[in-house]
This record gives structure tokens, C-alpha cells and sequence, in this order.
């Protein structure tokens, strides 16, 4: 009746994840309570949960990518602190156990924080920036946002019913096989992954139709501000990437659960074109991470220096060649496993060469600097951080590019402290500049500055300090997912990281101290005019936050930077240029099929991890159902009346002006 | 400020990569294109990424092919007379489905409806056939879990069969709410996007047809 589930599938003899899931539950439990007492439940689920509104639907993704950052964060304190302990020691942490949290916190950081995270900010910010209302499918990507969100569930949901993988955050075969691997930890991770890699795919389609033919009149491909650009590379590259997950996945998924052949040691199975085939999806996913973050890297840099972006076109080049070049590198994942020296030599100069790419990018970034008026905010002092962070991480990369080097250092700590210079550096200081800049777009009021420094301090030197020592224990020969060690030599640099990792947590203790001081202090950081940093691309053009219709009226792009240029025309005439003509604008109206999706897309994923079979097919058949009803409803949208359009509009323009007005007389 | 800005601006002589630009629309100078474009684009994305999915399939049966742990190799195995029956069956729908396609441009709701149906039985057919091709390895012991081989074949051409089902499974909703709703413009733009994924179940057919069983029979 229930599959493979049953009471001892709850750990009640491991206190740690036991009581972690109950704390988890009880917030969640006090959340539900609260919101329902306060009677904004209604109000939650007509604005946010079936919302199809692309700034609501990302402001949901960074929220989830934020919770999960903190919970792959926990997962690296457990880390830090066991390999800290277990020094001719078991720690506090069994092997099992210690096993499932590398695994999930690879698993998490990269697929359930900084994914979210960066899809949260293109959600948000692309259709904005492109001058339109909305992206191409507004409901498939509330679909996609909410099987993202069920991926995260399932994640979750295995720290208290079952276990998770111990296989590493990707399931290596034949490790990850039924054979060495028969608990349901793998199935969670196939599961999961599996559900919202679709997500994912979804906004991938969404996103490239939105860039490449929904864009406001004149907006030509080189007025497309960079992370526009950015976003798409990194869009195409989901496109090309995710369906090899999934295909890789659901090949590892049918040797567990039919006895297939894929990967198995028995009947002619290869182990190795597992490696080849998740590769070939997991490298350019680093790009599909990283892309994005360049592109919010040049909107901050070119804003806070007060100049256009440096090299456009050499920018719009650089980004499309990593685009490419990302799906030549794969094999460097694995020189020792035996390609041999032609093909190991083939990939390392493939993989050199991408780094030409980035360096054309940071020379753009420099030269936008230089003889720039340079404000040094929040977001632009995370720029800074990354060019130098990156520059040195990416050279540790080049250096793991030559074969014999990386025969030396694979797999050891050295590799681990390598992409998390990268990563960190690159992707996370990328997402958190992003947050304090289009914050004030988002909620309307800036975030406070002084907490914001606090934690950039903190980040930037708790992230040197936890991870230098590792490229030093890396060199001393420790290898990665050591559960317990006895080498004296190591011993003094894992404490100093372990030190690092206590710098992060304070880091995380000034950002949320950040959220609260300036949510509980939001009118005195109000942001009136909707554009608070002197911004340079057509978001700063709404009032913050934005109206559901972004746009009163679509604006006409005439050259490159073009709300720039008609600021800087509305200044030399000391005033805003003629009201427009308002007419109704047509939206599309909500719609709750997202989350049943997601609801029904739980229940399939959670049958499968347990083989409970009946209660699949009645999850399939009521996703089948849900999607009979989304397509059989009559009126997909409604209108907004040209007064109401207008009335925000004039507020706006009204501030606006008296900014105006205020500078001229200044 | 803006002084600076103007007169800071470098000459650009060439211009390089910056043309006038298209007026129509969706094509930069133009605004956003008609919402039929959007669609159509966007479900010709989703196809090409279903063909990198296959292709993945396609290379896994490439490397597992000599696989075949002592059981039967592609030589021998599979009665060409019945793939081509299968095969004669799909084409023969993707025609039905381009009558459907002019029915639907004429706003014929009789000769849509006779079309369409003549298409899922066709597919219908197609599914029958192959079900039978399999029930037959099965029963001779050549099952998915006999060798790695014949997981790469149950799995490649399984995979197909499973985008036809669901290519059923859609053409009969389809048709039941063109019945009852008439032509609107979604149910016209679902048709578009129903009759690519038609069409593009038939390139991976030609695509299996001859790469598993021609070239597999014959080398």
C-alpha cells in the first residue's frame, strides 16, 4: 500500500536531523499559523501564489533561492566544524551522515540557491529592461517556478523521511546504482533534480522567446542593455544543456527502478558515458550561472561609474563565444580517467581558451572605470570584490586546465577551493550586489547601507579566509569528503577555515540584520522618483515598485542606452518630455494552474522515491486534469482602463519632475 | 555632467554591427511580434530541445550497440516487414495531419475532425505495432535488462513511442475542445504547435527507422 515507506524511514535515532526537520516544521507551522490569523492568506494567494505577474514570480524565486543559500550554508557549517573536530577523531558527524551533507550541500548550492537566485533576478529584471510588460508565457513560467519550488520540497523533505543521496552532488554510477546504493537517498536526488530541471527548461524556452521577439519598438539587438544579453547566452545554453540532464537522469533512474543496463558494472553497461553525458551538461551550467552575473557585474559597474559600459560589442562577442566554447570543455572533468593524452590535451587548450573570453570582460570592466566618477555603494563595492576574487580564482582554474597539473591536484582540496572561488566570487557576490541594487526597484525603498557594508566586509574576508587555507591543504595532498583525518600538517589550516566559516555566519547575521533595519525603516528609505542610483537602462523608467503593467506606455527606443539619453535631454530642459497619449493595456489574468502543477508534480516525485504506485497515477492523472482545465478557460485576460493607467503614470511623472526641478535649482 | 558625456563619446567611423533596424515586428524596430509568432517560436524551442534529449538516447545506443553481453546482436532480431509497416502507418498520419492543417485554415470543422481522427488511428496503429515488436523480444528473453544493448534500444525507441502516446493523449483534448469551443485563435495556435510535434515525431522515427533497424539488419 505504501511502497517501500514506513516508520523507520524517520531517523528517530539521529538527534540532529530529527530535531533540524522538527525546528524547520514548527517555523513553517508558526509561519501558516500567523498569516492565517492575520487573514492575509487571501492576499498571498491572489498576489504571489497564482500570480503570473514575471516581477512577483522572481521576487518568489530569490525568496526560495535565499532560504535554500542559508540551508546549504548550515550543511557547510556541519562540514567545516566535523573536519575541524576530526582530527584522530570520528567528530560529531557518522560517515553516513557526513556523506548525505556534502552531497546535499553541493546539491542545494548549486541547483536550489544560485539557480533560483539567477533565473529570480532574470524573471524580474529582463522584461523590464527589454521595455515590455511581461515574458512570452506568463503562466508556464509561474508553472516553471513552481516545480522549481517542488524540487526544493523534495530536497527538504528527505532530511526527515528517508535519507539522501551519499554519492556526491552529482550521483556518480556504479556507486549510485542500486547495488551500492539501495536506500531511496538517489531516487530523492533524481527526483528532485529531474522535477525542477524541467523548471528550469521551461524558462529557458520562456526566456529566449521573450529576448529574441518580444522587445520594446527599436529595441535592436545592440540597444539590448548587457544583462539582457546575458541572460539570453545563458537561456541557450539551458536549452541545449537541460534536456541531457534530464536524458542522463532518467538513464540512471531506469537501471534503478527496471534493472536497465546503463551504467551497471553487469551485462555491458559503461560507467564512463555517465561522466561524459552529465558532464556535457554540468560545464555549461558553471556558464549558465556565471553569464548572468557578468551581465549584472556591467550594469552595475557602468551605473556606479557614471559611463556607458566599455567595449559593448566586444561584450556582446566575449558572451556569445563562452556560449559556445562552454560545450568544448567538459572532458576536463575527468583527465584521469583514461581518455588518453590527445584528448586530455584537445581539452586543455579548449579550456584555456575560454578564459580568453572572460579576460576580454574584465578589461571592458576596468576601462568602464577608468576616468569614471565611481560611487562606491553597496552592489559596486561586491563588483570590485569579484574582479579581483575572479581574476585569481579563474588563474587556479587555468592552472587545473593542464592535464598534468590537475593529475597532481584532482580531487583534492585544491579543486575544492578552486570552484568555490570561482562560484562565490563570481556567481554569489553577483547575486548579492544584484539584490542590493534592484532591491529599491522591487519594494520600493533602498536597503540600509551601513549593515550592507558590514556584510560585504564580512563576506569578502570570511569567503579568503575559509578558502585559501584549502588550496594550501589541497597542495599538502588532502582530498576532497574527508569524514575524519590524521595528518598533523593539515590540521592548523582546516582551523583557520573553519575561523573563515565563523567570519561567513557573521556575514549572514549583517545581511538579514539588513533586510529587517530597512524593511522596519522603510519610509525613510523610500525610493520616490523609481530611480535611485542615477540608472542608465529602461527599468529605472517605472516608478518603484513597478505597476503590474510595467510600461504605461510602451517606449519607442531611439539609440543605445536610451532612458539615459532622455534623462539626459529632460535635464538640459529642466523638464520631463510630453505626456503620453494612455490607452487600456491587456494583461494576463492569474491563474492558480502553477501550483497545482507543482502540487501534483510532488506527489508523482514522492510516490517514485517510495514505489507507492497507485498514488503516481493519481498524480498523473490529476496533472492531466489540471492541465485539461487550464486549457479549457475562456478568458485569458483583462483589461485595465486607460484612467487607471494614467493615474500611476502621473503620479510618477510627478515626482519626477519635482526631482527635477530640485536639481536645477541645486 | 552631460557635457562630459557627449564630448567623451569616441569617434566611431564603421559603426560595426550597427545597421538600421528592421521595422517589422519582432524583429527589434517593430515592438513585440503577433502572438502567434511567440508561440509558434516558442514550441519550435521545446522541439529542439526534445531533439538534444533524443540525441543524448541516440549517442547512448551508439556506445552500448557491441554491448551485447553474449545475447543477440541488431542482426537478427527485428522483422523489417513490421518496422515498415510502422513506419508507412507515421507517414501516412503526418499527411492526414497536413489535411487537418488545411481544414483548420478553412474553418472546416467536419473535415478537420475526419482529418485528425484518421491521425490518431494511424498513431494509434503505429503504437500497436510496436507494442507487439516488444511483447515479442520480451517473450524470447531479449527484455531491456538482457544487455546493455538492448537497453539502449528499449529506451531510445520507447522514449519515441512515449511522445507519440502523449502526442495522442493530446491530439483526442485537442479535438474535444475544438467540438465543443470552434476555432478560436489559442485552439488555432495549439493546432500549430500540436501538428509541428507531429511532424517532428516523424524526423526521430526516420531517424531510428534508419540508424537501429536499416543500418542495424544490414551491417
Amino acid at each position: 500500500m505504501l511502497g517501500k515507506l514506513g516508520w523507520n524511514a524517520i531517523p528517530f535515532d539521529q538527534p540532529i536531523p530529527l530535531t533540524a526537520g522538527a525546528v524547520v516544521m514548527l517555523i513553517l507551522l508558526g509561519i501558516l499559523v500567523f498569516v492565517i490569523v492575520k487573514g492575509w492568506l487571501p492576499y498571498l494567494w491572489k498576489e504571489w501564489i497564482t500570480s503570473v505577474d514575471h516581477k512577483h514570480i522572481g521576487i518568489m524565486y530569490v525568496l526560495l533561492g535565499l532560504v535554500m543559500l542559508v540551508r546549504g550554508f548550515i550543511d557547510a557549517i556541519m562540514m567545516r566544524s566535523q573536519q575541524a573536530l576530526a582530527f584522530h577523531a570520528q567528530g560529531y558527524l557518522p560517515p553516513e551522515h557526513y556523506d548525505q551533507v556534502f552531497s546535499a550541500h553541493g546539491t542545494i548550492m548549486v541547483l536550489f540557491a544560485a539557480m533560483p537566485l539567477v533565473i529570480g533576478i532574470m524573471n524580474f529584471v529582463v522584461p523590464l529592461q527589454l521595455g515590455v510588460r511581461d515574458v512570452a508565457f506568463p503562466t508556464l513560467n509561474s508553472v516553471s517556478f513552481w516545480l522549481t519550488a517542488t524540487g526544493a520540497l523534495l530536497v527538504n523533505l528527505s532530511l526527515v523521511v528517508g535519507e539522501f543521496a551519499r554519492t556526491g552532488w552529482l550521483p556518480y554510477p556504479p556507486l549510485s546504482e542500486l547495488r551500492y546504493s539501495p536506500g531511496v537517498g538517489v531516487d530523492y536526488y533524481l527526483w528532485a533534480v529531474q522535477i525542477s530541471g524541467v523548471g528550469t527548461l521551461l524558462t529557458g524556452i520562456n526566456f529566449v522567446t521573450t529576448i529574441l521577439k518580444i522587445r520594446a519598438p527599436g529595441m535592436t539587438y545592440l540597444r539590448m542593455p548587457m544583462f539582457c544579453w546575458t541572460a539570453l547566452a545563458s537561456c541557450l545554453l539551458i536549452l541545449a544543456a537541460f534536456p541531457v540532464l534530464t536524458a542522463t537522469l532518467a538513464m540512471l533512474t531506469l537501471d534503478r527502478y527496471l534493472g536497465f543496463h546503463f551504467f551497471t558494472n553487469e551485462a555491458g553497461g559503461n560507467a564512463m558515458m555517465f561522466m561524459n553525458l552529465i558532464w556535457a551538461w554540468g560545464h555549461p551550467e558553471v556558464y549558465i550561472l556565471v553569464l548572468p552575473a557578468f551581465g549584472i557585474y556591467s550594469e552595475v559597474i557602468s551605473t556606479f561609474s557614471g559611463k556607458p559600459l566599455f567595449g559593448y560589442r566586444s561584450m556582446v562577442a566575449a558572451t556569445l563565444f563562452i556560449c559556445i566554447v562552454s560545450f568544448c570543455t567538459w572532458l576536463h572533468h575527468f583527465f584521469t580517467m583514461g581518455a588518453g593524452g590527445d584528448v586530455n590535451a584537445v581539452f586543455g587548450i579548449t579550456t584555456s581558451i575560454i578564459a580568453v573570453g572572460t579576460g576580454v570582460k574584465m578589461y571592458n570592466w576596468l576601462f568602464t572605470m577608468y576616468g569614471g566618477r565611481i560611487r562606491f555603494d553597496t552592489p559596486m563595492l561586491w563588483s570590485l570584490a569579484f574582479m579581483t576574487t575572479f581574476i585569481t580564482g579563474g588563474l587556479t582554474g587555468v592552472l587545473l586546465a593542464v592535464p598534468p597539473a590537475d593529475f597532481v591536484l584532482h580531487n583534492s582540496l585544491f579543486l575544492v577551493a578552486h570552484f568555490h572561488h570561482v562560484i562565490v566570487g563570481g556567481v554569489v557576490f553577483a547575486l548579492l550586489a544584484a539584490i542590493a541594487y534592484w532591491w529599491p526597484k522591487a519594494f520600493g525603498f533602498r536597503l540600509h547601507e551601513g549593515w550592507g557594508r558590514a556584510a560585504f566586509w564580512f563576506g569578502f574576508v570570511g569567503f579568503y579566509v575559509t578558502f585559501m587555507p584549502l588550496y594550501v591543504v589541497g597542495i599538502l595532498g588532502m582530498t576532497r569528503r574527508l569524514q575524519h583525518y590524521d595528518v598533523p600538517e593539515w590540521r592548523s589550516w582546516i582551523l583557520i577555515s573553519g575561523l573563515g566559516v565563523l567570519i561567513l555566519i557573521g556575514a549572514v547575521i549583517c545581511q538579514v540584520a539588513q533586510l529587517v533595519v530597512s524593511i522596519v525603516r522603510k519610509n525613510a528609505l523610500r525610493d520616490v522618483t523609481g530611480d535611485p542610483w542615477d540608472g542608465r537602462t529602461l527599468e529605472w523608467a517605472t516608478p518603484s515598485p513597478p505597476p503590474v503593467f510595467n510600461f504605461a506606455v510602451l517606449p519607442q527606443v531611439k539609440e543605445a542606452e536610451y532612458y539615459w539619453e532622455a534623462k539626459r535631454r529632460a535635464r538640459e530642459a529642466a523638464r520631463l518630455g510630453k505626456e503620453p497619449d494612455y490607452a487600456p493595456v491587456e494583461m494576463p489574468r492569474n491563474s492558480p494552474t502553477g501550483f497545482v502543477c507543482a502540487f501534483f508534480a510532488t506527489v508523482i516525485g514522492f510516490a517514485l522515491i517510495w514505489h507507492i504506485w497507485w498514488l503516481m497515477i493519481v498524480g498523473l492523472v490529476g496533472a492531466y486534469a489540471t492541465f485539461v482545465v487550464f486549457a479549457w478557460r475562456d478568458v485569458p485576460e483583462y483589461a485595465i482602463p486607460a484612467e487607471e493607467v494614467a493615474r500611476i503614470d502621473r503620479a510618477n511623472r510627478a515626482a519626477r519632475g519635482e526631482a527635477l526641478t530640485g536639481e536645477a535649482l541645486a | 555632467m552631460s557635457v562630459a558625456d557627449s564630448t567623451l563619446r569616441p569617434a566611431d567611423p564603421y559603426r560595426l554591427g550597427y545597421r538600421a533596424p528592421n521595422l517589422a515586428r519582432g524583429h527589434g524596430g517593430g515592438g513585440p511580434a503577433t502572438k502567434r509568432v511567440i508561440v509558434g517560436y516558442g514550441f519550435w524551442l521545446f522541439l529542439l530541445s526534445d531533439i538534444v534529449l533524443f540525441s543524448c538516447l541516440f549517442a547512448a545506443y551508439a556506445v552500448l550497440a557491441d554491448a551485447t553481453a553474449g545475447g543477440p546482436s541488431a542482426r537478427g532480431i527485428f522483422d523489417l516487414n513490421r518496422v515498415a509497416v510502422e513506419t508507412a502507418c507515421l507517414l501516412a498520419s503526418s499527411f492526414s495531419c497536413g489535411l487537418a492543417t488545411i481544414a483548420v485554415a478553412r474553418r472546416n470543422q467536419i473535415l478537420a475532425q475526419v482529418a485528425l481522427t484518421i491521425t490518431g488511428l494511424l498513431g494509434l496503429a503505429f503504437l500497436l505495432l510496436e507494442a507487439s515488436e516488444f511483447a515479442a523480444l520480451h517473450a524470447h528473453g531479449y527484455g531491456p535488462t538482457r544487455s546493455a544493448f538492448l537497453t539502449g534500444f528499449f529506451t531510445l525507441v520507447g522514449c519515441h513511442g512515449l511522445h507519440v502516446t502523449a502526442g495522442l493523449l493530446w491530439l483526442g483534448t485537442m479535438m474535444a475542445q475544438s467540438f465543443a469551443k470552434g476555432f478560436r485563435p489559442d485552439i488555432g495556435r495549439r493546432f500549430l504547435c500540436f501538428s509541428m510535434f507531429w511532424h517532428f515525431l516523424d524526423i526521430i522515427w526516420v531517424a531510428i527507422f534508419s540508424l537501429v533497424y536499416l543500418v542495424g539488419t544490414r551491417l
